[in-house]
């Protein structure tokens, strides 16, 4: 057995784990490690601010599938990281957060930059650590990965104090872990397998529900494959977006509380609900009991706490989405059924659901030269092929680009679903770029959000990223004041933005390059022009001020109960 | 309906936390609740009595399963078992009222284990209701302190 100083296995661990690019800002309880990494092949990116660091390692990880690493010190470092944390949590992002501790005897003690950490992320975190022992340090670490990415994924923190850090560990080889109490089920029931594949060949309007676990456990392949196969319309949740293509004819796009009119009268009417993935959120749901009445519902999903806790299920399938998938493929290609045929009984309903998109396409309406986000978000996808990787801020600008862009792939869409983040999107987005240098990087945001984390702009610049930034600018807190127009007479009470930046200005002081459209005719050539600079560049747009995010189901209401454009 | 959940944890610092943290982080209640360490020093049970309808029960058995610390989870009033609390009561004994609290304590087997000039301090064990019975019995003679345990619990062997 090796003998090693503790900072020095950390960064042996982290390399056995494949970690080449890390996300942190310095600090006292720190510093030993970051002296470490000076010398280390290790790429760490200096943010600006510790929820940058966690946003930028959840965006790594998002569109590599790798698990994203944070360093954070002590104190406020570590407290300034937990929205992030949070966030990463909802979305089942796997993460190890690194955090700086004061000295093992200090703990307790109240002492300078001293906070409980773990207690604070239990919460939060799929699992925590203090490591109060020299000789649980590297298996810890090992343990938190392999926690992190298996399973349902998910952040996991591991608390560092100074003195351990410094002091002289244990390195052994690395064996496979085996958790006595942590064995997640990947494997799919054969018998549910095959009771779920029997309803659907009875099922005369199945619909597929689809979330972000089937972007998480890469089964997009096996799913369109299954939808095509006896075509079966999809719909997806905002996190699931990705995992089936948006211009595939089968597409209804998203559901839900901004989903299209099509998805949601589909659920309403359908026979057969196939949740893929997918948790039955209230965003997505609306009022419960009018949620797909008339549906049996089958639900896989990795994690059974998602089963049955919101809807009641009656074919659960605890499993990884792609191996359920796969037996499901499986099972229909030795069943004896001809397949055709049986998609061909599909067939009125899939001509009911065009008529829904006929009648009631997403839309907006067009204002001559005020310029219309959603037009903006069309240019956007129309100028890259729906390919480019989008991250959002959290608001309207958030569902325009989950309506109006036709994502073609998984993992292009990197966005706060479950905790609804504002600033997000941009230290996302440098995170994405440092895992694809050559990607086309966007970030769709808004003038609130953009603001709650725009000090990464120096963090791209310093490293090169040259993301985009598409700002919906209206001067409001958007989606509030939309809220604030429907359901609160048009009482924009803290909703107006009295006083924002000159952004382009503002994206010049950082070294970036600021460009401006006031008019719908001068969008496209922004665009172009932004997509063709080797640098940061943000695009101020003066969009529509008063202009709402359309279907939309009241809170509380059924599916079915849309306002519409 | 009242479920007794005995679950098996890692004896480590802060996994007690963990479950209290569950609970009311998501709105579940607990009544009562005992822990402590199994024959293997490594492993606590902590025995859990709460209440709630079937789709609660499934919420917390499952979300108690997922907590990473947590080995084994048995709602183990799905079956027969058999469940203890204990109480310690100082109650008045007074010269009248000396023989009286004896006899009441040895119906219901309990034991004197402190004795001062006015009060007798007594042991009781049984199932929560019969600790209630005692506590009601006593109540009128004067009951200066009282300390209950939580519910321990454990299934019945089976009978083949």
């Amino acid at each position: 057995m090796e003998k090693l100083k503790g900072s020095i296995a950390i960064i042996k661990c982290l390399k056995e784990e494949g970690v080449k690019t890390i996300f942190g800002f310095p600090g006292g309880a720190v510093i030993d490690l970051y002296d470490d990494l000076y010398d280390s092949d290790i790429t760490h990116v200096l943010v600006r601010h510790e929820q940058g660091a966690v946003h930028a390692a959840d965006g790594f990880a998002r569109v590599t599938g790798e698990v994203g690493v944070a360093l954070l010190t002590s104190g406020p470092g570590a407290t300034n990281g937990v929205t992030a944390i949070a966030t990463a949590y909802m979305d089942s992002i796997p993460l190890v957060i690194l955090t700086g501790q004061v000295p093992t005897p200090l703990i307790g003690n109240d002492a300078f930059q001293e906070v409980d950490i773990v207690g604070i992320t239990r919460p939060c975190t799929k699992h925590n650590y203090l490591v109060s022992k020299a000789e649980d340090l590297v298996p810890t670490i090992r343990e938190a990965f392999h926690i992190a990415r298996t399973g349902r994924p998910g952040p996991v923190l591991i608390d560092l104090p100074k003195d351990i850090v410094a002091s002289m560990v244990d390195f052994d080889e690395k064996k496979p872990i085996r958790m006595q109490n942590y064995q997640p089920t990947y494997e799919p029931h054969m018998g549910q397998i095959e009771k779920a594949c029997k309803e659907i060949l009875k099922a005369k309007r199945p619909v597929l529900y689809v979330g972000g676990g089937v972007i998480l456990s890469d089964s997009n392949e096996e799913l369109t494959e299954l939808a095509n196969k006896l075509k079966i319309p999809v719909t997806m949740t905002l996190m699931g977006l990705g995992g089936f293509p948006g211009r595939n004819d089968l597409s209804m796009g998203m559901l839900g509380m901004h989903g299209s009119y099509t998805a949601n009268m589909a659920v309403a009417k359908s026979d057969l609900l196939i949740a893929v993935g997918a948790r039955f959120d209230d965003r997505v749901t609306g009022r419960v009991d009018a949620f797909a009445p008339h549906a049996k519902i089958i639900h896989i999903d990795i994690d059974p706490t998602s089963i049955s806790k919101n809807v009641a299920v009656d074919i659960p399938i605890v499993a990884d989405c792609k191996h359920a998938l796969i037996a499901m493929n499986n099972w229909f290609t030795t069943c004896g059924h001809n397949l055709e045929e049986v998609a061909a009984t599909h067939a009125p309903w899939l001509e009911t659901i065009a008529d829904w998109t006929t009648k009631h396409p997403m839309a907006y309406l067009n204002e001559g030269e005020i310029i219309k986000p959603q037009y903006v978000v069309e240019k956007l996808d129309e100028l890259t092929n729906g390919d480019a990787i989008i991250t959002t801020e959290v608001g309207q600008n958030q569902m325009w680009a989950a309506q109006f862009y036709k994502f073609s792939k998984p993992r292009r869409l990197v966005t706060s679903g479950g905790l609804g983040t504002m600033g997000y999107g941009l230290p996302a987005a440098i995170g994405a770029k440092m895992a694809f240098p050559d990607a086309m990087v966007i970030d769709v945001a808004g003038d609130g959000s953009i603001q709650m984390n725009i000090q990464e702009l120096a963090t791209a610049k310093q490293y090169k990223c040259p993301v985009k930034i598409c700002l919906l600018n209206n001067n409001y807190l958007g989606m509030v004041r939309q809220w604030q127009e429907l359901f609160y007479d048009k009482r924009y009470a803290a909703t107006v933005m009295e006083v924002t930046p000159d952004f382009v200005a503002l994206a010049e002081a950082y070294g970036a390059v600021g460009l401006r459209a006031t008019k719908t005719s001068e969008v496209e050539s922004v665009i172009k022009e932004a997509l063709s600079i080797d640098n940061v560049v943000l695009m101020d747009f003066r969009i529509a001020r008063e202009e709402g995010v359309f279907p939309m189901v009241p809170a509380g209401k059924a599916t079915t109960e849309m306002l519409l454009v | 309906m009242k479920h007794t959940i005995s679950v098996l944890l890692q004896n480590k610092p802060g996994v007690l936390s963990r479950v209290t943290g569950l609970f009311s982080g998501r709105g579940f209640n607990i009544e009562s609740l005992s822990v402590a360490e199994t024959l293997d020093s490594t492993i606590s049970c902590l025995t859990l009595v709460t209440s709630g309808d079937n789709a609660i029960i499934e919420q917390i058995t499952k979300q108690l399963h997922k907590l990473i610390d947590v080995i084994k989870v048995t709602d183990i009033s799905e079956s027969e078992y058999v469940e203890r609390e204990m109480v310690l009561i100082r109650v008045k004994a007074e010269a009248s009222t000396r023989a009286e609290v004896l006899r009441v304590i040895d119906i219901f087997r309990g034991k004197v284990v402190d004795v001062s000039p006015k009060t007798y301090t007594v042991e009781l064990t049984g199932s929560a209701s019969k600790i209630q019975a005692v506590i009601d019995i006593l109540r009128p003679i004067g009951i200066k302190e009282i300390v209950r345990t939580g519910t321990i619990a454990m299934a019945r062997a089976p009978k083949k």
